[in-house]
């Protein structure tokens, strides 16, 4: 190997005539590349100087971050009884993130296809209907959350509502995404024996997304138990309130161990929800998986 | 279209009845079994999340109610009646708010950056096809695993205490779950290249950092750059919030203005924020597509 290396590097100068094409640079995309990467480290710089972060602040925190890793080492409960207690906020969070997700979808699917170009062909209505939920997405769990809590009051079924409203916006633009992708086929099918529209839309639509569709609600249902843990912050509910509080009495111990529960529990959501999901789907897709 | 069907004949059509009826039984069960556990996990949800419909139904107008409030200035007029000029205006205080937008998108912008060179360095290592040692692979996939399963704001709040109050938490905080969402997708990406060049590479002579910088680099780099123009496009909503914590960004003026009643005042940083996240969100996704598109024309 190293010897054909060294070979090659020798007659660098007979390759270089030999294949002149090759050897020649691109000076058009060389000069874009350069340019770009100049343009975003100059954005990267000017940020930087805008936020007017002082180096010494930047170093002490770092010695500081170090501190804390080392304080959190092991990870502890405390007493049985917080166990106890986080365990039963751990499992509001998943009850939140369940139903938040469940509602949301249901509330999404009449909107999916209403805002699908091969359902509604009416421009101006689509549009609309886009608009209103790229708004409902626009805003986030957490505020949701603090304006459930206005008519609902504290506590989790408040964080179920939040995941449900920021969800209902995203999931009605991925079902309608996902309806429009179908293959036109099967509805001509239909309509070719002497169905109606809407018999084209049960029988030629439905079952095609609807796998699409469920396995994008599970996807999203292991991204929502994320969303859920930390949805307490704003006292919605869940493992978030006793995380928040514990990094704020900086009972790192207590921390590590509470990040470690959260870990473990979206992992178990993670294997299930993929499982699923390949059941559904019908193919094991390759990667991230050891 | 109407036409008489010839059926088979009945000793023929029995077996292939039969059949399709054990097939449909078989389905029916599978949707049976499914219904069931899914009723069973909702009536657990439903208890465990205090969730209580008649408080729901009768303060919902609180909600609609809420909505329409935040459209109202003190004054009782709509706030488009008096959009911008004096103290009592829907935007009195626009320019100390479009000063926090433009911190919020500078720690956004950081964040992603800082991210995706974390999340370049290290793709490549979690990608199963060019790393042969399963402990690094191992090592490497569970790093960026724990980088995007502790929320953002685990990260900032551990990070205020660190750092203090400001943008600092906020944008490493975005920085790290970035390298953990960004580092997964990359690596999925690598692991989806053409192997023969990498091959090429290494046939030759070249060590393993050379042939991916000659063989994998050149396939992936539209990719990543598409991938993490939608990360940034996260990152700005992510970095809307991160004031909660104390973390910068708009999100502390949003919280207090929630927290005290200043309705108009919650409208008009929701919709500069909505705008915002819409023109990003437009302005990333066109340069996705001629990103794609030169991908698909090589």
């Amino acid at each position: 190997m190293k010897a054909m290396r060294e070979a090659a590097v020798a007659d660098k100068a007979g390759l270089a005539t030999r294949h002149p094409h090759l050897m020649r640079p691109n000076w058009k995309s060389r000069g874009i590349t350069t340019a770009v990467v100049i343009g975003l480290t100059a954005a990267f710089v000017a940020g930087f100087a805008a936020l007017d972060f002082s180096w010494q602040r930047v170093f002490n925190g770092f010695g500081e971050l170090g501190k804390i890793i080392t304080l959190m080492m092991p990870p502890s409960y405390g007493t049985e009884a917080k166990l106890l207690l986080w365990l039963t906020a751990l499992g509001e969070t998943l009850a939140i993130a369940f139903l938040g997700t469940l509602a949301a979808a249901i509330l999404a699917l009449p909107f999916g296809f209403l805002a699908a170009r091969n359902v509604v062909p009416s421009w101006i209505f689509r549009f609309s209907i886009r608009r209103g939920l790229d708004s409902i997405r626009g805003v986030d769990t957490l505020i949701w959350a603090l304006i459930w809590i206005n008519v609902v009051g504290l506590g989790p079924f408040a964080g179920a509502l939040a995941i449900m409203t920021s969800d209902f916006g995203l999931f009605g633009k991925l079902f309608s995404e996902a309806i429009e992708a179908a293959e036109e086929t099967d509805g001509e099918g239909v309509l070719s024996t002497g169905g109606s529209e809407l018999q084209r839309i049960r029988f030629g639509l439905i079952p095609q997304v609807l796998p699409v569709l469920l396995s994008q609600v599970l996807y999203y249902f292991e991204s929502n138990t994320r969303s859920a843990t930390i949805i307490g912050i704003v006292g919605a509910g869940g493992i978030g309130l006793h995380l928040s509080e514990q990094i704020r009495t900086l009972e790192w111990q207590q921390v590590s161990c509470l990040v470690l529960m959260i870990l473990v529990t979206v992992a178990i959501i993670d294997v299930i929800s993929s499982r699923l999901r390949f059941a559904i789907i019908g193919r094991r897709t390759s990667g991230m998986q050891i | 279209m109407v036409s008489a069907i010839t059926t088979l004949p009945p000793d023929r059509l029995a077996p292939l009845a039969d059949a399709y009826a054990r097939a449909r039984r078989a389905k029916q069960l599978q949707t049976i079994v499914g219904a069931v556990i899914l009723v069973a996990c909702i009536a657990a949800s439903l208890v465990v999340a205090e969730v209580k419909p008649d408080v729901l139904i009768t303060n919902f107008g609180r909600f609609s109610t809420y909505i329409d409030r935040i459209f109202y200035l003190d004054s009782g007029q709509l706030v488009f009646s008096d959009i911008y000029g004096t103290k009592d205006s829907w935007y009195w205080g626009l320019g100390k708010w479009a000063k926090l937008i433009g911190e919020t998108l500078i720690i956004a912008y950081l964040g992603t950056a800082i991210g995706a060179i974390g999340a370049f360095l290290m793709c490549f290592l979690a990608a199963s096809n060019l790393v042969t040692n399963r402990i690094t692979l191992f090592a490497a996939r569970r790093f960026l695993e724990f980088c995007r399963t502790v929320p953002e704001l685990v990260f900032a709040l551990t990070f205020v205490v660190a750092f203090g109050l400001g943008p600092l938490p906020g944008v490493l905080a975005i920085a790290i779950h970035t390298l953990g969402a960004l580092g997964k997708q990359f690596a999925e990406v690598v692991e989806n290249i053409d192997m023969k060049p990498f091959e090429g590479v290494m046939s030759t002579g070249g060590t393993w950092t050379e042939a991916v910088r000659f063989s994998a680099v050149p396939q992936v780099v539209s990719n990543f750059a598409s991938y993490g123009l939608m990360r940034f496009e996260v990152n700005v909503r992510g970095a809307a919030i991160m004031g909660f914590v104390g973390a910068g960004g708009i999100g502390q003026e949003l919280l207090s203005a929630i927290r005290k009643f200043y309705y108009s005042d919650v409208s008009a940083m929701l919709v500069m924020i909505i705008v915002t996240v819409f023109v990003i969100d437009m302005v990333t996704e066109r340069i996705r597509h001629t990103l794609l598109g030169q991908e698909r024309a090589r």
